[in-house]
């Protein structure tokens, strides 16, 4: 019981973030330069036709009651529509967001096994040689721009030894496996360094806390604590990072996906910013955006279902 | 206080470079905008170092003079950012209340966004270049700095020394400036070494994506775009600016984590 009620507060919590998210998506659109229905009805449209649409839009009311037109259209799943493709914005996003959401849940696969690996063995002896190493390799990491690297894998493992596909996404599953393989490894290296720096002062934190002392003091070998007790307790902490990493792993996709020419949400965006397609922009932002919040919630979910504590 | 071997190497090479911007016109070999229709696509060779591109330009003096855009975008990129950020942290962290109330509702309203999307819609929306990014970044940038400083304020709000300060009759603003601010500025001076290399990364990226520095200029996104066709025949085009932009980074990303080993910020 005490848990449903957690959920239903929590959820009651993310509806000012929604409001607050739809507000900063609405404020983007109300700085376009241009008319944004002439570009969509094309120049010889009549002026009846564009006083219409204006009309639907709401675009000559008071800018208050266009935000509320703006998210009632939101509410009922109108993103406006697509100038290039002729298209609601809606339908793009549920042809084009499968895509990245392969990419992304590829790309945690691939990092989590290095992250736990690499914290734990820095974890071990802090400042000893191989936490030195890791974490000047995190550093490179981190300051090397994706989009390179996204370029020297496809010459690498793509042209010359020939191992994967470089662009594209394929049709069937083995296929998205394949193709996705290089752009998931390319947004791995730039988060693994991130991760594994917060499980590894997770850890650290954890090994110093008094039960440590209390179970090695009883006789407990280091490795059965470290397993039994420090490992599980430091994984909240990273859990809670996960909202956050899926937010970096969404914004990677942006240039990742430009890069291998993934069919996914950031090649769309990419693609309908240098054609003006404003209204698939300010779409492409706003399901970013909802997607951390869902992960958001999920975790916070998950971590009161873990952890008693939370929800009290 | 102890300088850390990794604050010492970053610093070495945030120097190098700096000295590499500023001697950019005595390092380079060759103008970096002339077209030079007889070396087009020259591997590196003892005439061009790192080769030349698509229409012969010489790929080690363009990122040479790279060097200097890289530095201007990602010093300046930061100063709107961290002033904003500071301002309305330290407001909040100290006064609390209705204040501290409002910042954090706009600090969750910029959670779920992942940064480089909304630098990218901003910059979609006002247009291409420089200076609209770095509109985007104060608009969006000031977040973390904003978090910082409002954890250290909330701390040094209650501490012996403010708390004597305002017994003696000072005023808020006195105190704010001269007692909070200073004790406010290890974390967010690490942070903003770090933010330097993001501020760097993601200018490149908008070159890259055509969105940042228009091309012919000499940046390193820009030229990394321009390699991207020829990868497979001339690799050294996108090759050596990216080498560049890692270098560059490592430099700033280390000095930060040096220094929070010096601040004892972290372990």
């Amino acid at each position: 019981m005490k848990i449903l009620r957690f959920i239903v507060s929590r959820l009651l919590q993310s509806v000012p973030v929604l409001l607050g998210v739809s507000i900063v998506t609405f404020l983007l659109m109300v700085n376009t330069p241009g008319d944004p229905i002439r570009l969509l009805v094309g120049v010889r449209a009549s002026d009846e036709t564009i006083a219409i649409i204006r009309d639907r839009y709401g675009l000559d009311d008071p800018i208050l009651s266009q935000y509320f037109t703006y998210l009632g259209n939101l509410v009922q799943g109108d993103l406006g529509a697509s100038l290039r493709f002729k298209v609601p914005v809606s339908e793009l996003v549920a042809q084009f967001y499968p895509v990245t959401l392969f990419l992304v849940v590829y790309s945690i696969v691939l990092i989590l096994p290095p992250v736990i690996l690499l914290s734990v063995w820095s974890a071990k002896r802090p400042n000893g040689p191989a936490d030195q190493i890791i974490r000047i390799v995190g550093v490179i990491g981190l300051a090397m721009p994706v989009f390179w690297v996204g370029l020297l894998f496809a010459r690498f493992f793509g042209v010359t030894l020939g191992l994967f596909p470089v662009s594209g996404f394929g049709t069937t599953i083995p296929e998205h496996f394949l193709h996705l393989f290089l752009p998931s490894l390319t947004t791995a290296i730039w988060v693994v360094p991130i991760l594994t720096r917060n499980l590894r002062s997770a850890l650290l934190d954890e090994m110093n806390r008094d039960y440590v002392t209390a179970g090695m003091s009883k006789g407990l070998g280091a490795p059965q604590v470290f397993r039994t007790h420090v490992f599980p307790n430091s994984l909240l902490p990273t859990l809670n990072l996960f909202a956050v990493i899926v937010a970096y792993l969404l914004g990677g996709s942006v240039i990742v996906e430009t890069v291998y020419a993934v069919p996914g949400m950031g090649k769309l965006m990419v693609d309908s910013i240098l054609a003006r397609d404003y209204f698939v922009v300010q779409g492409a932002t706003l399901v970013f955006a909802l997607t951390t919040i869902v992960v958001m919630l999920a975790v916070d979910i998950l971590s009161a279902l873990i952890d008693p504590r939370i929800n009290t | 206080m102890k300088l850390s071997p990794m604050f010492v190497c970053g610093a070495t090479l945030v120097a190098v470079w700096s000295l590499i911007a500023l001697a950019a016109p005595l390092l380079a070999t060759h103008d970096p905008y002339a077209i030079d229709f007889e070396a087009l696509l020259a591997p590196p060779s003892a005439d061009h170092w790192f080769g030349s591109d698509n229409v012969g330009r010489d790929t080690y003096s363009r990122v040479i003079y790279g060097s200097r855009l890289a530095l201007y975008i990602g010093l300046l990129g930061v100063i709107a950012p961290m002033i904003i950020g500071m301002t309305i942290g330290l407001l909040a962290g100290y006064f609390g209340g209705w204040v501290d109330t409002i910042a954090m509702r706009v600090l969750d309203i910029t959670v779920p966004f992942p940064f480089f999307v909304l630098v990218l819609s901003i910059v979609a929306v006002l247009g291409p270049g420089i200076e609209n990014y770095f509109i985007a970044l104060a608009l969006v940038g000031w977040v973390g700095y904003a978090r910082l400083a409002r954890a250290e304020a909330i701390v040094l709000r209650s501490s012996e020394f403010v708390l004597a300060a305002r017994t003696m009759g000072f005023s808020h603003p006195y105190i704010l400036f001269r007692h909070v601010l200073p004790n406010a500025m290890s974390p967010v001076v690490v942070y903003m070494m770090t933010d330097v290399t993001l501020v760097i990364l993601f200018g490149a990226a908008l070159g890259f994506l055509g969105m940042g520095v228009s091309p012919p200029a000499a940046e390193w996104g820009v030229m990394i775009a321009e390699g991207q066709i020829y990868i497979s025949s001339a690799w050294w085009i996108s090759f050596f600016p990216g080498l560049a932009m890692v270098l560059i980074g490592v430099g700033f990303a280390l000095m930060g984590d040096g220094l929070a080993k010096m601040l004892r910020i972290e372990r």
